[in-house]
Parts: C-alpha cells; structure tokens; sequence
C-alpha cells in the first residue's frame, strides 16, 4: 500500500520539478528580494512590509497605474470592437480569403522592437510618412515633445499591432457557424443586427473571451514597443508600469522595491483577469 | 394552404453550367397538390437538398420557375414566403429561451405581443414543450432542440409548407419513431403542406403520400409509395426502394418478341417488348418478394440463406447471376435441388436502359 503511494509521487515528480525551475523558484527568489534590504557584499537585512508599504504611498507608482489602466481601457475599448467588426467584414470563401488572412497575420509575425522602430520613424513629425503628413493636414504634431501626441502614436502602434488578432481568433468562430444557423435566421425573418446578437455573438463568446483576456493581459505588460517608440517619455507622459518597474530595477537599482512593485503588478493583473473572466462566463453557470 | 408548382425548375452551383454534370438539379417539373405530406427520397448528393433550398428561397434557381397558389415566388426572400424549415441539425438560439426561439420569428415580423404569447403556448403545449418554456434552449437535448425548430415554423399562422432536410438525423433511434409519429399526428391536425427530405426509405414510405425518387439530379419517379414498390419506373428505384432491392437480370428479346434470360422465356408485365426489341441493356427486374419456387423455371443453386427476422432471403445462382427470393419465416426451405425459379408475370417488368418498357 504504502510503495504504491510512493510510486505515484515518483510520476508526480518530473512535473513538480518542471514547474518549480519555470515558475516557482523565481518567483521565491522575487518573494525574497521584496522583504529585504540590501547594500551589496551580497549581505542582507529583513525588513518586512516596508517595501511593499513604500511603494502602495507612493504618487509615482500611482501615476504609472493610472497611466496603465487608462492605456489598457483604451486598447480594450478599440481592438475587441474593431477586431469584431473586421471578422464580420471578411469574405468567407473565394481567393479574397486567403489574401485577408495574410494581411492580418502580418503584424503579428513582426518582432515587437522592430514595431517600435517602425511607428518611431513612420511617426516622425519632420521624416515620417504618418508625422509629416498629420503636420500638413494641420494638427501640430510631434510625438516626442507633446504628451497628447506621444499617447495617440502608442495607441495606434498597439491598435495596428494586435487588433489582428481579435480578427483571427473571431474570424475562426464566425466560419465555424453552421450554414444552417444563416438559412434558419432568414426564413425567421431575423434583421442583420438579430443574426449578429443572437447568432453570431453568441457563437463568438469563448473566443471573445480568450481575446480580451488576451489582450488585457499583453497590453498590461506591454514594455519593448512602448520603450522603444517613447522611452516612456515625453517627461513620464507615457511612462507605464513595465517601464517605470525596469527604472526603478535596473536604473536605480533598487532591488528590494522593484520586488515588491513586481509582486503587486502580478496580483493585479491576475486579480483583473480573475475578475474579467468570472464576469464573462457568469452566464455559463446558471 | 398552398398549392407548390414547379415549372422546369434547374439549379447549378457553377456560375457557367455546360455538362450535365455541372447541374445539381436538372429540370424538375411537377405539382404537389395542398396539404399533403410529400417526401424526397434519394441518396446523397442527389440534389434533394438542393431542391427543397429552391423551394424555402434559400437559393434562387438557375432557370424555371416556382409558384405557390397562383403567386409566383421565384425571386422572393425567404421571409416573404409562407414557408418553414426544420434543418439536418437542430438550430436553436443559444443564448435565448425555448418561450423566446418560438417567439422569434412573429416578434420579427412585428406581431402584437398578445398575439404571440397565444401562439407561442399553443404551439408549445401541442409540441409537449409547455414544462421548459423558461429554459434555456442551449441545455436541452437534440430532440427537443429539433422540435423547436419545427416550433419556429409552426407559430406563424400564415406558414403553408414546412420543410424537413433529413430532420431525425441526430436523434436517438428510439425517439426517432415517437418524434414521427407525433409529426405525422401533427400534420393531420392542422392543414399546412409538409415536403420531406430522407435518404432513409423506411422514413419515406411511412410518412408521406406522395414519394419523389431522385437520383443524380433528376426525379426518377413520384408515386405513392405501393406505386413504387409494384412498378418502379427505372431501375434505381427499383434497387433504391425495398429490402432487398429488385433482381435485375440482362435479357434479350427474340424475333417473335419473347423475352429471354440466359434462354429462359420470361413473362412481363410489358404489352410491347418488340418495340425494345434493338433497345441497349435490356433487363427484367423482379423484386425478391415476387419470385417462387414452382415446379418448372429457371433452375438455379441456392448458395446462402440469410435470417432477416420475419422473412428469410434466400440467395440463388444461376450462371453468373444471383437471384434472391424472400421467403416468410413460417415456411420450410424445400430441400430438393436444383430449385426452379418462377417470377411472377404481372410483377416483373421490362427495362430498356433503365427505364421501364411499358
């Protein structure tokens, strides 16, 4: 009785070592930076909460929250619907298909530092194509002197980025739909818009779910094309909070508060996504 | 409520039809007179689907026309005209209730709310869906799904037609026949006109009065469904219809006009067999329950038995040909060899290339 119980921990046990050396173990050591302090000489010196309560009062780690959630509703707000409504206008069969999915696929196939430099340079207010041509339509534009302009570039760098996949994935759900469904619709009588509410949401729901929690979670965390697009400037304008956490780890090299800045960036995010998915799916288990 | 006529009615799915291959349907010409239960019947890809889609708009027709009464619906939207279809698979709308499927189509068309909770519990206590009226309709079972498919059609008043594309596809064998018979029930309730769409022959013959046979595109035979079985116009339905389907034996016809297989005369019901006289691929086509052993014939081997429950179908062979033969379980295979064949005359019918010699 007993070997066999200790047979099945022997199987158990690959997975248990998998897991501690990918994600366990780091995050302990990021656990033991954030309670302590250190001066160098690799001495170190117990401080509890301290870091934790330090960065909770601090108007910088505020702000680079505000900065974030505001970022973040805004790409939410314009990729879900916008991803929706390309899906909706992609042609289903003939050779516009294939054409379509590539267009799409494209900006996800590029590196994400290589997207900074290119919305860096296409945004451009005296060379770049977007910048110069802003400027002659008449809006003073320049990215890197006004904050109003720095976020309108970082938004649609990420709108340009990703919103092909919300279309990839709703387009995937869109041609699993049975034809049935469409014949049923027009013999009832259904408008366009019952046939999108009743028909064709409905069968996008668990991709549309896997899409926003997607996109919250990525544009949270976005650091490479932000960093290399702004620098997270023009001041701290569009300093958000993977940017300002790389400052305070590797520029001020304060170790102890970028642990604890980590930890809670981490339980917020997944506290959001939590909650975004136990919202979505509440239907589900009526 | 409505009488549907087809006028040489043809659908292709190519843009440019040249071959006769490229037409689903080929030109398809008939009545089905009001308020009669009518099925399609024929194997897969046979253009049966294709054809009720004509009917219900859901395609327009490469050529012909459709009319129903005396209006001409060709061109119109499905929506406009007064039919219904139950589809292969069931559709519901997941995310609305079994009260607001039924409701769906009347609240589309503006019916007064009044009105449609009247219709929507009548129709639903004549399907038995009276109990889960405030379910969801997503957690029910594909029979039940199935009838609120067949529910959507029937809330509208003004529907004459229903359609069934192959309805008990997913249902459960033995819902399968109490789901028949409560349509059948249905039907006889209330005069609306019901076009049935079945690969499955048993379905066919049981449900409607009326049989069409197709067959790569093109009807064979519309008939009732004894008129089928007695006297199939071509040897597909022959073969198609029946368990087993029809012996179908090469013979040739002599100068006097005799029909003759492998030497044998045989009689037919056909007044004319001279006529096909220099006809290509002459057959005689007897079904398996009108063949006998007699004691003159075609002699022949038996050469297996098969136990189908009531009846037992004895398979013979002569020369290179097989000939079944049913026999009723009540009855002793005589042991004696070899067996004489006789057909019997008025059943066995002449085909020449196919098609019945009258």
């Amino acid at each position: 009785m007993k070997s066999e119980n200790l047979r099945a921990w022997l199987l158990v046990l690959p997975v248990v070592i998998l897991v501690a050396f990918n994600a366990v173990i780091p995050l302990m050591a990021v656990v033991n930076y954030s309670v302590q302090e250190t001066f160098g000489n690799n001495e170190f010196f117990f401080e509890g909460v301290k870091w934790f309560r330090e960065v909770m009062t601090s108007q910088r780690f505020r702000d680079a929250l505000s900065r974030q959630v505001i970022f973040t509703s805004m790409i939410l707000l314009i990729e879900v619907p916008l991803g929706v409504i390309i899906a909706l206008a992609m042609p289903h069969r003939g050779w516009g298909v294939s054409v379509c999915l590539v267009l799409m696929a494209m900006p996800l196939l590029i590196p994400w530092n290589v997207v900074g430099a290119i919305w860096n340079i296409f945004a451009l207010p005296d060379i770049g194509l977007l910048g110069h041509s802003l400027n002659k339509l008449g809006w003073d534009y320049n990215y890197t002197r006004q904050p109003i302009a720095a976020w309108f570039t970082l938004v649609a760098m990420d709108v340009w980025h990703w919103t092909s996949l919300v279309v990839l994935l709703c387009y995937a759900a869109l041609t699993a739909i049975p034809d049935a469904y469409y014949q049923a619709a027009r013999i009832d009588g259904a408008s366009r818009w019952a046939v999108f509410r009743r028909i064709q949401l409905p069968k996008m729901k668990r991709v549309l779910i896997i899409a926003v929690l997607l996109r919250f979670m990525d544009s949270f965390m976005i650091y490479t094309e932000a960093v290399v697009l702004t620098g997270g400037g023009p001041g701290n304008a569009t300093t958000l909070l993977s940017i300002d956490l790389v400052k305070i780890a590797l520029g001020q090299f304060d170790l102890g508060p970028a642990a604890a800045m980590s930890l809670i960036y981490f339980l917020i995010i997944l506290l959001l996504s939590w909650i975004f998915y136990a919202v979505m799916t509440r239907d589900e288990q009526e | 409520m409505a009488r549907i006529q087809l006028h040489d009615l043809a659908h292709s799915y190519h843009p440019n039809p040249s071959d006769d291959r490229d037409w689903a349907l080929r030109s398809v010409d008939f009545v089905w007179d009001d308020g009669g239960a009518f099925a399609l019947l024929g194997p897969s890809g046979c253009g049966k689907t294709t054809l009720l889609n004509l009917i219900s708009g859901l395609l327009r027709p490469t050529k012909g026309r459709i009319i129903f009464d005396n209006q001409d619906v060709t061109m119109l939207e499905p929506r406009v005209r007064n039919i219904a279809q139950v589809f292969q698979f069931p559709v519901v709308y997941d995310t609305m209730t079994v009260y607001e499927n039924l409701a769906f189509p009347l609240r589309n068309r503006g019916v007064q709310p009044g009105l449609v909770d009247q219709r929507v519990r009548s129709v639903a206590s004549a399907l038995g869906l009276d109990q889960s009226l405030n379910n969801r309709a997503r957690a029910l079972t594909a029979d039940a799904k199935q009838k609120i498919s067949l529910g959507r059609g029937l809330v509208r008043q003004d529907v004459s037609a229903i359609l069934f594309d192959e309805p008990l596809t997913v249902i459960d064998p033995h819902l399968k026949w109490r789901l028949r018979s409560e349509l059948k029930a249905l039907h006889q309730q209330s005069p609306f006109t019901m076009i049935y769409v079945t690969h499955d022959q048993t379905e066919a013959l049981t449900f409607a009065d009326q049989v069409v046979v197709m067959n790569e595109g093109e009807v064979i035979q519309i008939g009732t469904p004894a008129a089928l079985f007695d006297r199939p116009n071509h040897t597909f339905v022959g073969h198609f219809i029946g368990s087993p389907g029809m012996n179908l034996l090469p013979v040739s016809i002599d100068e006097a006009g005799i029909v003759r297989f492998e030497g044998f005369a045989i009689e037919s019901s056909s007044s004319s067999p001279r006529e096909a006289i220099a006809a290509n691929g002459l057959q005689i086509g007897v079904r398996p329950e009108f063949v006998s052993l007699h004691t003159e014939g075609i002699p022949a081997d038996l050469i297996r038995v098969v136990d189908a429950g009531h009846m037992r179908i004895l398979e013979f062979r002569h020369a290179e040909h097989s000939i079944k033969m049913v026999l009723s379980e009540s009855l002793a295979i005589p042991d004696r060899a070899p067996y004489l064949l006789r057909f019997e005359p008025n059943r066995t019918h002449l085909y020449a290339n196919g098609w019945i010699v009258a």
